[in-house]
Parts: structure tokens; sequence; C-alpha cells
């Protein structure tokens, strides 16, 4: 007996001290996420569509429990704090309780503003505290870091170190987490290549284009009479390790008439920092990919759409006003801008793409896993089903739960990595029993996971994930 | 794990040993009827990790607390959780429990709106939910035989792939467990036509409060041999032992439904249509509800396309053979017209039907907007007082001037008079005390119930005696004692302790 201990009588107990007065109530819980936690009435219809409540199996890490934990904080009752977090760390983030939340409990909203509180309390040592914000600061926002590094990775990959760490289990000697990534990354182009694509396909010409254009808002290509004008959004870790995905959506959207242009100055969209508790940080990419588009708006004209093809980065991009509750110029600025941003498979829906098929007449099984971001907080979720639905010679086969995480969430698989890989695990059972020869991805992150599903299940001859992208672009003949 | 946070001088881990010594020198004794409860020790604990292991029993703070609540009012921090397999593991902890006078809580996902799960003795919480390893179907037999953590959508799931159906449908299906639909004796829009959760249960194996493992009932409808403790286990709200296994019975899933809405101009009418309805022939399965302010909320939220000046609109649904459910169809509908509906859709298609019930399903997170409390009430009067129930309801939102808005499944009498407050606003909490109090003698007033399928549990125990009176409450607990000497169930749970009386702010 704990609460009632010294009330031996009645059943009174421990009432909600959500009423008591608000002094209580720890100010960094103020608006909007103690309010927020208000609205929870603690119903459970979250828990069954909660990736960690199915394989952690306790509330602690359920949505309903986590917002309760929060709640408990914020009145000052839940004392430690390394306890939260806990709790919160483990969160993917991935935000399919708000979709099954019959309340519309914004439970992002909660999850980043606790996040941020908890960041402003957490004494990182030095080293750690550096070493977060050179990745949080210099290297994600960079697109040259990125590339350099994304060079690195083309040297390990061709110089054959990689194939000779294989073979010898090197990998193993990484941390597990790392050693896994490494033997999922996406094959490089070389940075030589990568130079000089403009010869060798018109994927790689695009890409090519796209580089060079980054400096200039001309149009990285047009069509005589466009159905629209579309500013394309390249994101920074889509674009440093999958420039292919990136050029093909660019040649997708030129190839269904739609003149693209490309946005000189944009950054990183700040997704991860928003999620980390780096609010801050989000803040500052966030004016600046805004001030990006207000420039190529004044110097080349309005566009219809500001297209990505990250299902995270996007709605990262559709939240912007959220960020800026304080300040109403910003966020009229970001409302204009949000209201313009799309999902590739938005805009690709909406167009005439000549897909033709895929040169075969066997049907090829595919499966679909959702990008969690593009489904709960963007809600796009028609679109890429009628884009697989048009590609002739291609039957989608749904797994079982299909809206659920694949455990990748942002670097959540880097830094939580058994509890990912549960996850992953759970769904790779799901995927297998489809029988697809190839998962259908809209997301990076995504991606990768995916591939590195494929190899943990064993499933590598056999299987392939792919973004949607590459399979609508290999349909047109891309 | 490094805590990389500031203490303050109260926080910590929860340290087990420590916490534990400090109350037992404070001797901490409960007094719960006649029993009294003893302090949970460290040698407790390390009883359970001998039973359970160390990852299925949680101690820390954060744990406990994420097993002190339920979709009711209130936070009771347990001592500590554990997360059975296996009949015997709950017969052991009873054993154990038992034998230490230590309060144990049943619990299946806390789906409760009436506080059946909340540790409000502290002790143990039981999760049964990850029990959930049993769910057979027998298409021979008709029946089901199923795990307490499997979830009531599961079972629907499984019927109905093989044609079959376990009719009943609490809201809340996709995410409660078929052990708490038991123990509660869950309901649902269904109920109507095909009675509740208590009408489906054939056996059950129950673990009894003194650790013996009983089975009741058995794979037969007609079954008379000795009392009918199957009956008495459904419903008894968790005091009566922990249900381990049950058989349900199935019927064939009818092969064909139709969906109809009725609009009205006045509530008192509407009910009228109702009783007339289920007087005229014909059973629907299901008859929602939804009044102006439902109405309003959903039209503010999602526009439906529903009239904002409509006082009431009722969803029928009919099921059965195609033809038959047709003519029934006629005749709801003439009865609908002759009582004064303004209006009757009928929904030609699937597309319209799932229309139909869309603004349905938007009640729920539609009012949710108006404000962030929700006293979800659960009266059940006989179907010739749903009019009047109707009219008293009304007086009652006037006079203590609330939020309040009537949807659910007025077909069976089970009115869901919800009302939308704020907690944090004590004054009006206070009304809302009032309101719901005078809420339930209106339920009794006419002949009805103050529970229809939420269960008793620790919100509406003060008002049991104006149902059940000072002898039947008194049989009810002498059946409580005989099974239960100790007290060691659910304890605080359906019997008003003296001086009780509903209190929904702190003071």
């Amino acid at each position: 007996m704990t609460e009632t201990g010294e009330k031996p009588s009645g059943v009174t107990g421990e009432r909600p001290s959500a009423t008591r007065p608000a002094p209580g109530v720890n100010p960094l819980f103020r608006e909007p996420a103690y309010d927020e936690t208000m609205k929870c009435v603690q119903c459970g219809y979250c828990l069954p569509a909660c990736p960690t409540y199915e394989t952690m199996g306790t509330e602690t890490h359920s949505p309903r429990g986590r917002i309760n934990l929060v709640r408990l904080t914020a009145e000052g009752r839940l004392t430690d704090w390394s306890l939260l977090a806990e709790a919160l760390d483990l969160c993917l983030g991935c935000r399919a309780c708000e979709t099954a939340c019959p309340s519309g409990v914004q439970y992002g909203r909660i999850l980043e503003a606790a996040r941020s509180a908890i960041r402003a309390r957490r004494r990182g040592g030095p080293l750690a505290e550096a070493a977060r914000s050179l990745l949080m600061r210099r290297v994600i926002p960079n697109k040259r870091v990125l590339n350099t590094l994304s060079g690195a990775l083309w040297v390990y990959q061709k110089s054959g170190l990689e194939a000779a760490a294989n073979r010898l289990k090197l990998t193993r000697l990484l941390p597990a987490p790392l050693a896994a990534f490494a033997a999922a990354l996406p094959r490089r182009t070389s940075p030589r290549n990568r130079a000089r694509r403009a010869r060798t396909g018109p994927a790689e010409r695009a890409e090519a284009a796209a580089a060079s254009a980054a400096s200039t808002a001309k149009p990285v290509a047009s069509a005589a009479r466009p159905r629209f004008r579309v500013a394309f959004f390249t994101g920074c870790v889509m674009d440093a390790m999958f420039g292919r995905i990136n050029a093909l959506s660019m040649e997708l959207l030129t190839c269904g008439g739609c003149e693209v242009v490309r946005i000189p100055g944009e950054t990183c969209c700040g997704a991860l920092h928003a999620h980390a508790g780096e609010h801050g940080d989000a803040v500052r990419l966030a004016r600046r990919n805004i001030e990006a588009f207000e420039r190529l708006e004044e110097s080349a004209g309005p566009v219809d759409f500001i297209v990505n093809n990250a299902g995270g980065c996007g709605a990262m991009l559709v939240e912007y006003p959220l960020l800026f509750t304080e300040e109403p110029d910003w966020r009229a600025r970001a409302e204009r801008f949000a209201a313009k941003c799309r999902d590739i498979s938005v805009v690709l829906a909406q167009l005439e793409l000549p897909l033709a098929g895929r040169g075969n007449e066997r049907t090829t099984v595919v499966t679909y896993q959702r990008s969690c971001h593009m489904t709960h907080v963007q809600r796009v979720k028609d679109e890429p089903l009628k884009l697989l639905a048009a590609i002739p010679g291609i039957e989608l086969r749904e797994m079982a739960d299909k809206d659920k995480c694949c455990g990748s969430a942002g670097i959540y698989n880097l830094v939580h990595h058994a509890e990912s890989m549960a996850i992953l695990d759970v769904r790779m059972r799901a995927v297998r029993a489809t029988e697809a020869e190839i998962i259908v991805t809209t997301n990076p992150g995504c991606l990768l996971q995916m591939q590195l599903g494929i190899r943990r299940a064993g499933l590598e001859h056999r299987m392939r994930a792919v973004h949607l992208v590459e399979l609508l672009a290999e349909a047109c003949g891309l | 794990m490094i805590n990389e946070f500031e203490r303050s001088p109260k926080s910590g881990h929860a340290r087990y040993g420590a916490e534990t010594a400090r109350k037992q020198t404070r001797a901490t004794r409960i007094k719960e009827g006649d029993t009294a409860m003893a302090a949970f020790t460290e040698t407790h604990l390390q009883e359970l990790r001998a039973i359970f292991g160390d990852k299925r029993v949680l101690y820390r703070e954060h744990d406990l607390y994420s097993y002190a609540f339920d979709a009711s009012f209130g936070t009771y921090r347990p001592d500590a959780v554990v997360q059975p397999l296996t009949t015997d593991e709950v017969r052991k902890l009873v054993l154990m429990a038992n034998r230490e006078r230590i309060p144990l809580t049943p619990r299946g996902h806390a789906s409760s709106l009436s506080g059946g799960p909340l540790p409000v003795m502290g002790g143990i919480v039981v999760d049964l939910s990850k029990m959930n390893d049993k769910l057979i179907i027998d298409e021979e037999d008709l029946v089901a035989v199923v795990s307490p953590g499997v979830l009531t959508a599961q079972i629907h799931q499984a019927a109905e792939r093989k044609g079959l159906m376990y009719p009943p449908d609490p809201s809340s299906s996709a995410v409660s467990t078929i052990g708490g639909n038991l123990a509660e004796n869950s309901g649902g829009p269904r109920g109507l036509k095909y009675g509740v959760t208590r009408d489906y249960v054939l056996g059950l194996e129950v673990v009894t409060p003194t650790g013996e493992v009983i089975r009741t009932g058995g794979r037969t409808v007609k079954n008379v041999t000795g009392y009918d403790l199957t009956r008495l286990i459904v419903g008894s709200e968790g005091t009566l032992g922990i249900i381990t296994e049950a058989t349900l019975r199935l019927i064939p899933k009818p092969p064909a439904s139709e969906t109809m809405m009725a609009i009205f101009d006045d509530l008192v009418v509407c009910g009228k249509a109702i009783s007339r309805i289920l007087s005229s022939g014909i059973l629907p399965a299901k008859i929602e509800l939804m009044d102006q302010a439902s109405i309003l909320a959903v039209e503010h939220y999602e526009p439906c396309g529903l009239p904002r000046d409509a006082k009431a609109i009722i969803l029928i649904e009919l099921d059965g053979h195609p033809q038959a459910i047709k003519a029934e169809m006629e005749t709801a509908r003439d009865v609908c017209r002759t009582t004064g509906a303004r209006e009757i859709r009928v929904a030609q298609s699937e597309a319209e039907k799932n229309d139909l019930w869309r603004a349905r399903k938007l009640v729920s997170p539609a009012v949710a907007r108006i404000k962030p409390t929700k006293i979800s009430e659960d009266i059940c009067v006989p179907k010739s007082k749903i009019p009047e129930a109707f009219a008293r309801l009304e007086r009652i939102r006037d006079k203590y001037g609330l939020h309040m808005v009537i949807f659910g499944h007025a077909g069976d009498g089970n009115l869901h008079p919800n009302i939308m407050a704020d907690k944090r606003d004590a004054e009006e909490m206070k009304r809302v005390e009032q309101a719901v109090a005078e809420i339930f003698q209106t339920a009794v007033e006419l002949g009805g119930t103050l529970s229809g399928e939420h269960g008793i549990g620790t919100m509406k125990a003060p008002f049991l005696p104006l149902e059940l009176g000072d002898a039947g409450i008194a049989m009810m607990r002498r059946i409580k004692e005989a099974w239960d000497p100790k007290g060691i169930m659910n304890p605080g749970k359906i019997f008003p302790r003296p001086g009780q009386r509903l209190v929904l702010t702190d003071d």
C-alpha cells in the first residue's frame, strides 16, 4: 500500500491530482504539453497500435502510459526524471497512437515538449554533448559534410574493404548497430560518377543536374506546358545517401508533365532535432527553409507545390507552424509554406505517367511498409496504393498489422538497437508471410531498415526493398 | 543505468528495501470490511520473483504508476505488478496473497469506466493481458475456448472467419480483453438483440481467492448441474476470483444487414419511436442514438451533413436473412414515420451504410473537443420508460447547467448520458457530482439500474443501497465472505463503505 497508507478510511485514496491548482505544475510542462495530457481519457485504444507496447509488453511503454508519466512528472508526483526519460527515450515517435486515438490527443506534441524539458535537465557529459552537437548542428544540416561522408562510404564499399570485412566477419567487431547498418547501406555511386553523371543515364543526369542546380533557381527540367510547377525539397540524408532516388523523383515529375525547380539554400528539415527535444535547432532550420522557399518564389515566381519524397521529412515540413506558437508572423509564414508541401505520391497520383510495366509477363508480388509519419502525421494513405495499383504486373499483398512501424524511427535503430530489432523482427515475420519479392517504402529510414530486415531474415536472395519512386521509375522505363 | 539527472530530495529509483522498511515501521494496516490487509514487503517481492521470474514482476516507480489507473477516475499506485502466463502461476500467486493478506487486483487492458482495475488498496496488480495464447474456435460444438488476455476483437475475427459470430461487442472491443469483459459482464450495441457477455458464457476456469482451481459450467448450452457459478462469476468485477479460461457460445453469423437513419425534432418523440419499434414485432440488432448536442459536436468537428436543428437521430441496424430484413426495414420505416420522424434515410449500399455509421463513430472524438473530462454514465431503464428517461435527463442537464450529451445504445434502454466538464474546475465538478447522483436516482425510480454495462467498481458503489437495499447488499456480502474470507480479491469495489460518497474532486 503506497499512496493511501496514511489515509486508512474511505476510497478517496489518492484523488487525481489533476484537480490541484496550477502552482504544482512544473513550468517546463506548461503549454502545450500538459494541457494536451489532460485530453487523454486513458481508454487504451492506443495500446494495440503501439509497436513498443507489443514488443516490450508493459503499460510503461505504451502511449497511454507515457502520457500518464508526463502528467505525473508535470504535477511533481513522479520526481525521478530519469524514469520519465527511460519511458520516453524508448518511444519510436511513430504516432500511430494519434490515428488510433478517439479523443484526438496530439501525442507528438506531448512527446516533443517533454523531451525538450528532459534535454534541459539532463547533464550530458562534455564529450557526449560535443558529439551530439557535432552531429545535430554540423553534420546533418550540412550537405557538403554529408556528401563527404557519403564518398567515404563509397570508398569503403568499392575498395573491397567491405567485402573483406564481411568475409572476415570484421563487422562483428563493430558496435552491433553500426555493423548492422554497414551491411545494409545502399550502393553508393562513386564521387566521380556523381560529378559527371550527366553523361551516363537519365536518372543520373537528373541527379547531376540537380546537384549543379543547387545554387540556382533554374528549372531542373521542364515540360512545354507544365501540369504543375513544383519545387523539389531534396532533404539532407535522402540527398546524400539516396541521391539516385531524388534524381528519379525529379525525372518522374518531369515525365508526368511538371516543371521542377530546386530550392537554393534549403537545408535539413529539422525532424531529427525536433524529435530529440532540440527545439531551438529545429526552429532555426525551419526558418532557413521557409526563407529559402520565399526567396525562390520572389526570384522565380510561385510554385504549386513543394514536393518531397521522405515521409518523415514531409511530416516535419507540414508541422512547421507548430514550431511557432509564440510568433504569429513566423507562424503565418510557416503556414503558407506548409500548405504547399506534398508528398511526391500525392502529386504523382494526379499525373499521367507512362507506366508501361516492368517488361515481363510474370506478376511480381510486392508488400508495402508504410512510413509512419506519412500515414499518421501527413495522413497520406490512398495515393501510394493508387500508384501501386496503376503499375502493370504488380500485385500488392498487404502484411498483417500493415500500419505498424518498422522500428527505424529516425536514429532510434542506432541508439536503441536491441529494441528496434525486436520490432523489426516482428515486422519481418509479417513480410515473410506475404511471400513478396519487393518491399515498397516511402521514406529513407524505412528503406534502410527494411534492407536490414531482409538480411536479418536471410531473405536477401529473393527479396529486395525499394522506394516507391524506384518502382514507378522502373515501370516508366527511367 | 547512470542517472544523468540532478536528484531532487524526494527522488530516487523507489529502491525497494528502504521504502518498504519505512512502511513496515509505520505498521500500515488498512481496514477493509472486517479484514486487515498487510503491508507489502521485500520478502513478498522475492516470492513473486520466484513465481514469475525477474522480467514479469514490475516494482519500479514508473512501472507502478503505469498500472495505477483505468479509463475512470483516480490514480492508485500498487506495490507490485505481475504478468502471469499460466493458471498455475495465478494459483501460486493467489495462495501467497491469501496467506499474506495482500490485496490482488486483476486487470486486462484497463479500459474500464467504473474503476474495476484500480488497485485502491494497493497490493499487487495482476496484469492478465499477457495470458493470451489460447483462442480455439470449435465449429462443431459452436464454442470458443479462450485465455483471459485474448482481445475481444480477436474472438470476433476468428469466429467470423468460420462463418460464426460472438455477439457481445463493447465499443472497446479492439482493445478490451475477454477476461475484463467477463469480469464486468460487458454489453455493447448488439445487446439489444443478442444480449450481453453473460448470455454467451458456457463455462469458466477460475482460481478462487483461496487458491483452488475450479471449473464452472461446461461446453453445452443446457446445463443445470448445481448452482450456476458461471453467472455468479461473470460480472463479479474480480471480487470472487481470477478467470483463467472461458468457454464461449457462438452463433451463426447473420448473412446480411440493413441500416437506416431517422431524424427527429423532439428527443422524447424519438424515445417513443424507439419504444414502438421494439413492440412492432421486429428486433433490430442495434438502435443507436445521438441527441442534438452530439449532432452539433459532430458537425462542428467534421461536417457529415447532419441537420443541425434536429433534436435527435437514431440509427437502426437490422440483421438476418436478406429478404426478412427488407420487410422488417419497411416496418421500422413506417413506425418512425407515423411517430413523427421528419426524415428517414435508408442506406442503399455498403458505402452509404458506412457513411451513416460514420457520424455515430465521430461522436466520441467530437465531444472530447467540448471539454477535456468526460463522465460517462451508464444507466439502463425498461424499454417503456425510454421517453421519460430522456425528458428527465434533459431537466437534470438544465438544472445543473452542464454540457451533457446523450448518445449510445438507446434501443435496450441503456442510455449513456455523458457529462463533459473540466476536472480542474472544482465548482463545476461539484455540480457534476450532484447531477450524477440525480441521474442514478432517476434510473432507479424508473425501475432501471445504476449500470447497464460498465460495472459498479468504485464510482457507483456509494449508490448501491439505492437499488439493492441493505438486505440485498448484506446477502451479497455473505457470498463475498464465503468465497474470499480474507477479502484479498479486488478490495474496495462494488460494496460501499460507511459514509462513502461520489467524489470527483480533491477536497
